[in-house]
């Protein structure tokens, strides 16, 4: 059996309202409010299922500050070019697996599509996040958000986190 | 297309034109998997590191061809066509691996490590009844095998009996940057894919086009980390097949032209452009020559590749017409300690899907896919330093790499 620890009936809901508020900032892509989901420093990575269960720590992005994140943020916005898209986040399935000392880790479900200019929009990336959650007078910030895509293989390119 | 004894009329200005056409027709991509990739060209099949141990194995598609690298009992490597004999069927499915023997789950056909037929299930049928002809020659019916060579660390095959050595294939010019960057034995960091919508063609056309690297990329220009104006050259190989671009960026000089107006990175979404950390760039001049950039490039679908302190290798396997998937392998080398592992890693940032150098690399080759579409009688055009193959030195200014590649396409593919 799973420790008992784990309780998904039990979500704080500083942890469920910092997950839902992370989404809809990007999705409505109000992407500047990024970094503010983050203590500083920080650790957001988006790495792959493989990766991970291999032992092989490369990643598709390591970001360990704000300023890191913000940087991101910046690149996308004025740097890079890329085809215009949205993306729509799906998640699910929150399990707190331990708390400790105001840090909970949690794992979580997510589904993003992406959505082109020209309307045609498709399953972009599924996977979990896995994060430590940093709960202090009330509110919360990610200490840890590890983005674990099940595939391997990317749609093109990952411009706008996940 | 064309008339009835060739598959491409070529425009008369040679490799500085790519009719569109070789982009999107499927009797071009299916002459190009005889012609090109079972041709005499070194295809990449992974690295030495990846099979430390006897059956360590590893697959790859060789073009439309699945291939399994393996590990062989007295340390040599094979590379087997994953295939069956009986009918056809993929012999293993998990990515890499470890193997005793090649089993097929059809009807358990096996084969040792070298390919050969051992056993086949009822083969002397059931009382004497039935089972397989006295005939049937267990030695003409075992894998399909390609020649391999394996050089600094790095594992390459061939289908082609024509195919020269590979370090005459890679050429001496370029096997100097070769040796530099596979004197140490790799270590692997990490794998991912792209997937592209665009002919294979137009992403290896990317990798060895050093002129749309500081002008595309502006994130990397404006930071000064690759520039023209830096010291850098494109080296070709002897026959001008592969090429190899390289820069210093301790070394720019009169770079303010990339801040004109002449130039994306000269716009207004640039200004104040800056990093608020920039430990995503720190770095330590790898193989102590003070070369910042080196991309290399082997014909047909091969890259090694420095960028600062990320070392990896790139290859393409076409996926149809008008798709290709673009694998990276993410690399140190075995004696890095903690601190360059980390860098390395941290540097990640710029390579890859999402790499602030390279993300646009696989973006752009869609937008030539879909704007080529409706005029496949039309040519793309590269005559920077005119139309020849020959390497440029202190300057870039040059699409050399690409006539390079056009060069062994239309030797290969005989159009």
């Amino acid at each position: 059996m799973a420790t008992p620890v784990a309780d998904s009936a039990h979500v704080p809901a500083a942890v469920a309202a910092l997950m839902a508020e992370y989404v809809h900032a990007i999705d409505d892509d109000r992407l500047e409010e990024w970094p503010g989901f983050f203590t500083d420093p920080c650790l957001y990575r988006i790495a792959t299922r493989d990766n991970e269960e291999r032992g092989l720590p490369a990643s598709l992005v390591w970001c360990d500050s704000r300023a890191m994140l913000l940087d991101r943020v910046v690149s996308v916005r004025h740097a890079n070019v890329f085809e215009p898209h949205r993306y729509r986040h799906m998640v699910s399935a929150i399990r707190v697996l331990g708390a400790e000392g105001g840090e909970y880790r949690v794992v979580s479900n997510y589904l993003v599509t992406r959505t082109m200019r020209d309307g045609t929009m498709a399953v972009f990336s599924t996977g979990a996040y896995r994060d430590v959650i940093v709960v202090e007078n009330g509110g919360a910030l990610f200490r840890e958000r590890v983005v674990v895509c099940d595939h391997g293989m990317i749609n093109n390119l990952i411009a706008i986190p996940i | 297309m064309g008339n009835n004894n060739t598959l491409i009329d070529w425009p008369e200005e040679g490799v500085a034109r790519a009719p569109y056409a070789v982009f999107s027709d499927p009797d071009v991509y299916a002459a190009e998997m005889r012609r090109i990739f079972r041709g005499p060209v070194w295809h990449y099949l992974g690295l030495e590191a990846e099979l430390p141990e006897p059956g360590d194995y590893r697959l790859i598609d060789v073009g439309d061809t699945p291939v399994i690298v393996l590990r062989t009992p007295d340390g040599g490597i094979n590379a087997l066509v994953n295939r069956c004999a009986h009918k056809g069927t993929m012999l293993l499915f998990e990515p890499f691996g470890r193997v005793e023997r090649l089993m097929c789950i059809y009807h358990n056909w096996a084969y040792d490590l070298d390919g050969c037929l051992r056993s086949i299930p009822f083969a002397r049928g059931i009382d004497g009844k039935g089972g397989m002809p006295e005939s049937f020659d267990m030695a003409a019916n075992g894998l399909d095998r390609l020649r391999v060579e394996s050089l600094g660390g790095i594992v390459f095959g061939t289908f082609s009996d024509a195919t020269p050595p590979l370090e005459a294939y890679i050429g001496e010019r370029l096997m100097a940057n070769y040796r530099r960057m596979t004197s140490r034995p790799f270590r692997v960091l990490g794998y991912y894919s792209q997937h592209l919508d665009s002919n294979w063609k137009l992403y290896f056309e990317n990798a060895s086009d050093p002129y749309h690297a500081t002008i595309l990329h502006a994130w990397a220009t404006r930071l000064k980390l690759n520039r023209f104006t830096m010291e850098g050259a494109i080296e070709m190989s002897e026959q001008g097949w592969h090429h190899l671009s390289w820069s210093k960026m301790a070394t720019d000089r009169d770079g303010e032209v990339y801040e004109t107006d002449a130039f994306r990175s000269g716009g207004d979404d640039f200004d104040g452009f800056g990093l608020n950390d920039a430990s995503v760039i720190e770095q330590w001049d790898e193989f102590g020559d003070g070369i910042t950039t080196a991309i290399q490039t082997a014909f047909p679908n091969f890259v090694l590749q420095q960028i600062h302190n990320t070392i990896a290798t790139r290859y393409l396997v076409p996926r149809g017409p008008a798709g290709s998937e673009l694998v990276w392998t993410v690399l140190g080398y075995a004696d890095d300690d903690e601190e360059r592992t980390r860098i390395r890693l941290k540097q990640g940032n710029l390579i890859g899907p999402s790499g602030y150098i390279s993300l646009e690399d696989g973006m752009v080759g869609s937008l030539v896919q879909k704007g080529i579409e409706g005029d496949k009688d039309k040519s793309s055009v590269m005559e920077m330093a005119g139309r020849s193959i020959e390497s440029i030195v202190n300057s870039r200014a040059s699409e050399c790499g690409v006539r390079g590649f056009w060069t062994a396409y239309r030797a290969l593919m005989g159009v």
